[in-house]
């Protein structure tokens, strides 16, 4: 009966439907298999990470953790409870209970406090080393595709940029390690990290720059040198603005994702721990530069890593990872809100 | 394409030069020159005088060198690698303009240039005339403020923009886009001004009003014309150059051009039997 009944247009099975249908079917699912483990991975750290970041009293959320410096907690039972305290609140306690001085307590190295300091590095390391990424990359973007002569030359050293790209993390820190730690004599300093994330992201910077200075239109050029404009002229006013959206978009993800790299700054820049704070005890401006600081990728790694595991090490990892997201977060979105915002401004 | 011609047949004869002009002085004598793209010679030994305060139009087939001598005349193809003159001098007013001494900036002030596809900047209609002032180093606002309307003015743009100077040059249509062009090139006060096929990709309307610009722009600068549209050439030009094959095959009066050719290749080229 089907035969007679079907019309001419209806679908008639074949092994060509069917590798249609087999076909749609595994894409979907690849992609559903992609959004659960993003899912797994943002879920566990924003489910695990908001317990140590958010309270359920007043202010809601948990402002030491922003604003203190990792310490060591306290565990020990006083009066029949269980009691858990940070290193300072402890020592105040035993202070204000001389019966308390001798009661046996276990201590947790960095499972206290907060991360303020971390978040501070991190800050400076993301800062300085985009200053320096940008000003270096998109200068050596401007030279290769505005002034080089295109030949072979100028491929050989796009290759070599692009190869830079393949560089594993690790050898970029030992690169840094040998060339500004010890060669140059910087120390594990913020200055040694920064040059070292810009290395790293320059390949970022450079491509990024390049691709957004092609795609401004031919004629902007020309009208602007017609008109009398020497080659910088034209490029200052006439072309970078014009590309500047899309450098700034690429070149900040870029280092949004260097800047969650441990292995380039754990010989240049980072410090387990530092009791001061960047600004503290300068004696110099040069202080500033020559000093090393926590940073959250490190500080992730030390304390899920370096320190034994318990129940208390947990909180700290998992509130910090969630903090270093959201930043990265923060950070990539305002680089596309700007990007949007100057695209508006320049459109043709 | 039919669109076109059937135009252009209608309003034939409208601004063909009567009178045949007399020999003006020469503002750009091209001698001999031999230009090459790399390994390939694109110029052979050109040779024509180009007289100040006329229109000189130059036609051919597509690729027969009509634009790349063009771009020679404000040193364009400097920006193209492995471009050269082989042979041969380009003087303005007697200064060969590919001697070392000579600096393409000041060329290019005094050697404009309207492209095929209009470029205004993506900036307001106001930035866009005084770019090339401010490049000079000149801001005094009442000056721009001048030099805007007298540009416009001068490119018959004025009416039409008066009111959104701020806005931007992008949001006018193609004709006005190529005429701000025009204009931003006048403002400079250059003494030649190159059009590189400017009407190729306006519709018949736009290309009347830039021919009428043309036409009164001749009274101050020198104009030299690509152009594919032969028509057009015999509308607007006072001389015509006839290339193909990166030769120059003639060069007279427009009237003589296409009345009375006295090459036979001139004469199948503007009858239309090729290119």
């Amino acid at each position: 009966m089907s035969a007679l009944n079907r019309h001419i247009l209806q679908s008639q099975p074949s092994a060509a439907r069917r590798w249609e249908a087999a076909a749609v079917w595994l894409f979907r699912s690849a992609t559903y298999v992609i959004l659960l483990c993003g899912a797994l991975v943002f879920g566990t750290i924003v489910f695990k990470g908001s317990k140590t970041v958010f309270t359920t009293t007043a202010p809601f959320i948990n402002v030491a953790f922003f604003t203190e410096a990792p310490e060591s907690l306290y565990v020990f039972e006083y009066q029949g409870q269980k009691r858990e305290m940070g290193d300072r609140e402890f020592r105040a306690f035993k202070a204000q209970h001389p019966d308390a001085s001798n009661v046996k307590s276990e201590s947790y190295v960095y499972s206290a406090g907060g991360i303020f300091p971390c978040i501070v590095g991190t800050v400076l390391l993301v800062l300085g080393s985009m200053f320096i990424a940008l000003t270096l990359g998109v200068s050596a973007a401007v030279y290769l595709s505005e002034y080089a002569t295109q030949g072979r030359v100028v491929t050989a050293i796009r290759l070599a940029i692009l190869n830079l790209a393949g560089v594993p993390s690790i050898v970029f820190g030992l690169f840094g390690l040998g060339l500004f730690v010890i060669y140059l004599d910087w120390n594990v300093s913020l200055i040694a990290g920064w040059f070292t994330l810009a290395l790293m992201v320059l390949p970022v910077v450079i491509t990024a720059s390049e691709e957004s200075l092609k795609s401004v239109p031919k004629g902007f050029r020309e009208g602007s040198l017609a008109l009398g404009a020497t080659k910088w002229q034209t490029i200052r006013k006439n072309v970078l603005p014009y590309a500047l959206p899309g450098i700034l978009t690429s070149s900040i993800l870029g280092i949004a994702r260097v800047a969650g790299e441990t292995a380039p700054i754990m010989f240049t820049a980072a410090y387990v721990v530092r009791d001061k704070l960047p600004w503290e005890g300068l004696t110099s401006v040069s202080d500033f530069f020559f000093q090393g600081v926590m940073a959250l990728p490190y500080h992730i790694y030390v304390v899920s890593s370096k320190i034994p595991q318990n129940e208390y090490t947990e909180r700290v990892q998992y509130g910090t990872a969630f903090v270093f997201l959201m930043i990265v977060a923060t950070i990539a979105t305002s680089s596309i809100l700007l990007r949007n915002k100057l695209r508006n401004r320049y459109k043709w | 394409m039919d669109i076109k011609t059937s135009f252009n047949s209608s309003s034939s004869g409208r601004s063909i030069p009567v009178t045949s002009s007399p020999v003006g002085p020469t503002l750009i004598d091209i001698d001999h020159v031999d230009f090459y793209y790399g390994a390939s010679q694109a110029l052979h030994d050109i040779n024509l005088k180009i007289e100040e305060k006329k229109v000189t139009a130059f036609i051919g087939p597509s690729g027969c060198g009509k634009s790349t001598l063009l771009r020679c005349l404000n040193r364009m193809n400097d920006l193209i690698d492995g471009t050269r003159v082989a042979k041969g001098q380009i003087k303005i007013r007697g200064i060969n303009i590919y001697d070392p001494s000579v600096d393409v900036i000041e060329l290019r002030k005094r050697v404009g240039m309207v492209f095929q596809k209009s470029n205004p900047f993506p900036k307001s209609i106001y930035e866009n005339i005084t770019y090339g002032l401010r490049l000079q180093g000149r801001s005094n606002k009442s000056d721009l403020d001048a030099v805007v309307e007298k540009s416009l003015r001068g490119a018959a743009l004025w009416d039409e923009v008066k009111d959104r100077l701020h806005t931007s040059g992008l949001g006018l249509s193609g004709g006005q886009q190529q005429r701000l062009c025009i204009a931003r090139a006048i403002a400079v006060e250059p003494e030649v001004i190159l059009m590189d096929e400017p009407c190729s990709a306006l519709d018949p309307i736009a290309t009347v009003k830039v021919e009428e610009l043309i036409q009164e722009l001749r009274t101050k600068f020198t104009i030299v014309i690509v152009t594919h549209n032969m028509q057009q050439a015999a509308r607007c030009s006072d001389k015509t150059a006839f290339f193909y094959m990166g030769k120059l095959i003639e060069f007279a009066d427009t009237r003589a051009i296409f009345m009375n050719p006295a090459n036979a290749q001139t004469e199948a080229y503007v009858s239309g039997r090729f290119g």
